[in-house]
């Protein structure tokens, strides 16, 4: 139904309307619009990582953000981290060969006797979306695999997700294994899924509990600032 | 010839449905990350106890032990070749149990979520999700359920796959989504919807409804928002019994037997016709839901504010049918033209 008069022509935008129609392409779900921004803004010589920072995780904050206000819901969520993934595909090998800083890592997974990864799936997207690495384990994991995880990827974070009462308390043995070894101060632990709450989080041990996706990365982002604190406080 | 349910729903005013079905099975010994659908064959005795507690309590109706009961969820167990024999075993045992309560009580066999998103925003494409709850429909239905029932469904396409399915195993049916984010499903269906949805169907369910979600406030908000729609069927009330709690090592839910009473009563009032509860509603519940039921009569539609100094707050401050949804971020951009997805 597009009016040849209503085209938008992304490349006569300026640098300021192009971000702004990023922002909201990202949240309508556009992918082939987001990729065509980003080569766009990537010819006018903006380095990747201030594509990423100020146009992509910019324009992923929004769809958080009403995310956890009730105004999108998991379907328009999909959408927009699909055409996220479209723009993160192109600036990632740029992004490495130029030493962009790195948010920090995550290794995520739903627990052992859990299939449900539905929310998993959301917190990974939307994490992405704030520049974090990801490292997705599935569905279904047993302690082993995630402490292997962890060691292997040199993760900062561990995500674990339940959607039934019948397996959330796993993530309280996959914590237990984590202080057993001595290492569950080595990373962030945050958890998340629909019968969870704040108690529940604080009564297994982990850092967080995050209601929603959009809490995960906030939550994430304000745990590594700290980590980083403390770091550069003992040196 | 008419089901037993439609029997029952002629006799009766209100129905009480049953309580729940993975609390139980936890009390009794049942391991975190196990299927309890191999209970059916591994340990009968347990699920007949299932079964029992809740006609025992007074319910005029119980679900079946088969939750995760499609190929889909037994997957994980490495049970999707059992299908048949998990789901015929729930609805025999069942069959069993209701036929020695002395008075009419109702089999429904339980069928839950694939736990996977349906196509196009997902990977499960219509004709499998519709092959897998047949497959499911038709083991019930051997076992003897007199109707299917199926729960806690997010997404309308696949209650719709469910409503499909059950017109293949040619039974009758009932079907509750969970309405659990900001009042709405998890893929933001309104209660609202959910009405005009089901008076689509070419095969309607005898009854629809909510079924677990947040808390008993948040589902009476959800069943107000049923009735203001206008639906032709009865609606079911299955609420959870409070918000859980994690106790040494195990969940509690916080809802007491007086509570859920009062709960029974305003869902009846708000016009739910089944009642029952979900997590957490244990036969101690249901006995003091079914006492409350019978000595009460049934009242106006309780308000918002009524629900709230009962039962609780809500979870959100609007659930998306009274036209107070919190506003989307400002645009800046200009809207393209793009399909509707409706």
């Amino acid at each position: 139904m597009a009016d040849e008069d209503d085209e938008i022509i992304l490349s006569e935008l300026s640098d300021e309307d192009l971000v702004a129609q990023m922002f909201d392409d990202l949240y309508d779900g556009l992918k082939e619009e987001i990729e065509e921004g980003v080569n766009i803004l990537l010819e006018r010589g903006w380095p990747p990582y201030k594509i990423l920072t100020e146009a992509l995780v910019g324009g992923m904050k929004i769809v958080g953000d009403d995310f956890r206000d009730g105004i999108l819901f998991v379907p328009e969520v999909l959408l927009a981290a699909g055409a996220m993934k479209g723009g993160m595909g192109i600036l990632k090998p740029l992004l490495a060969e130029t030493g962009a800083p790195r948010m920090g890592k995550m290794v995520i997974g739903t627990v052992k006797g859990d299939i449900h990864d539905i929310g998993k799936n959301l917190v990974s997207m939307m994490m992405e979306g704030a520049g974090f690495e990801v490292v997705d384990l599935g569905i279904n994991n047993p302690v082993e695999k995630y402490l292997e995880a962890l060691a292997a990827e040199e993760a900062d974070i561990l995500g674990m997700s339940a959607l039934l009462t019948t397996t959330m308390p796993y993530m309280k043995v996959v914590i237990d294994a984590m202080k057993e070894q001595g290492i569950r101060d080595d990373y962030i632990v945050l958890v998340g899924g629909a019968p969870l709450n704040e108690e529940f989080g604080r009564a297994i041990g982990a850092d967080a509990y995050c209601r929603d996706a959009a809490v995960a990365v906030e939550t994430a982002k304000q745990f590594v600032a700290r980590k980083h604190n403390q770091m550069a406080g003992s040196a | 010839m008419t089901d037993a349910l439609t029997r029952l729903l002629a006799d009766r005013d209100w129905i009480l449905a049953d309580g729940a079905t993975g609390t139980t099975l936890f009390n009794m010994g049942l391991q975190s990350g196990d299927s309890p659908e191999f209970w059916n064959v591994d340990h009968p005795e347990r699920i007949k106890a299932l079964y029992s507690g809740a006609v025992e309590a007074g319910s005029d109706l119980f679900l079946t032990n088969s939750f995760g009961g499609n190929a889909a969820r037994l997957k994980l167990h490495d049970g999707q070749d059992r299908v048949g024999e998990l789901n015929r075993r729930a609805a025999e045992i069942g069959r069993e149990v209701a036929d020695a309560a002395g008075r009419p009580v109702v089999v429904a066999g339980s069928v839950g979520p694939t736990g996977e998103i349906m196509a196009p925003m997902g990977v499960l494409t219509h004709e499998l999700a519709v092959e897998m709850f047949h497959e499911q429909a038709e083991a019930l239905k051997a076992g003897g359920a007199d109707v299917l029932w199926v729960e806690t469904i997010s997404a309308a396409e696949e209650y719709k796959a469910a409503a499909e399915a059950f017109a293949l195993a040619d039974m009758p049916w009932c079907g509750t989504m969970s309405f659990d984010t900001a009042g709405r499903t998890m893929m933001g269906f309104t209660a609202a919807q959910m009405v005009k949805m089901v008076s689509r169907l070419p095969n309607p369910p005898i009854a629809f409804g909510a079924n677990c979600g947040v808390g008993a406030s948040d589902l009476l908000r959800t069943v107000l928002g049923f009735s203001a729609a206008g639906p032709e069927n009865p609606i079911i009330a299955k609420g959870n019994a409070g918000i859980p709690r994690y106790v040494d090592g195990h969940i509690h839910y916080n809802g007491t037997p007086e509570l859920m009473a009062e709960y029974a009563l305003m869902a009846r009032d708000s016009g739910a016709t089944i009642i029952g509860g979900c997590c957490g509603t244990t036969p101690d519940h249901l006995r003091a839901m079914r006492a409350a039921l019978e000595t009460k009569p049934k009242g106006d539609a309780p308000t918002l504010d009524t629900i709230v100094a009962t039962l609780g707050e809500f979870s959100s401050a609007s659930d998306g049918s009274d036209g107070n949804s919190p506003a989307p971020a400002e645009r800046r951009g200009r809207r393209r033209a793009r399909t509707s997805r409706d």
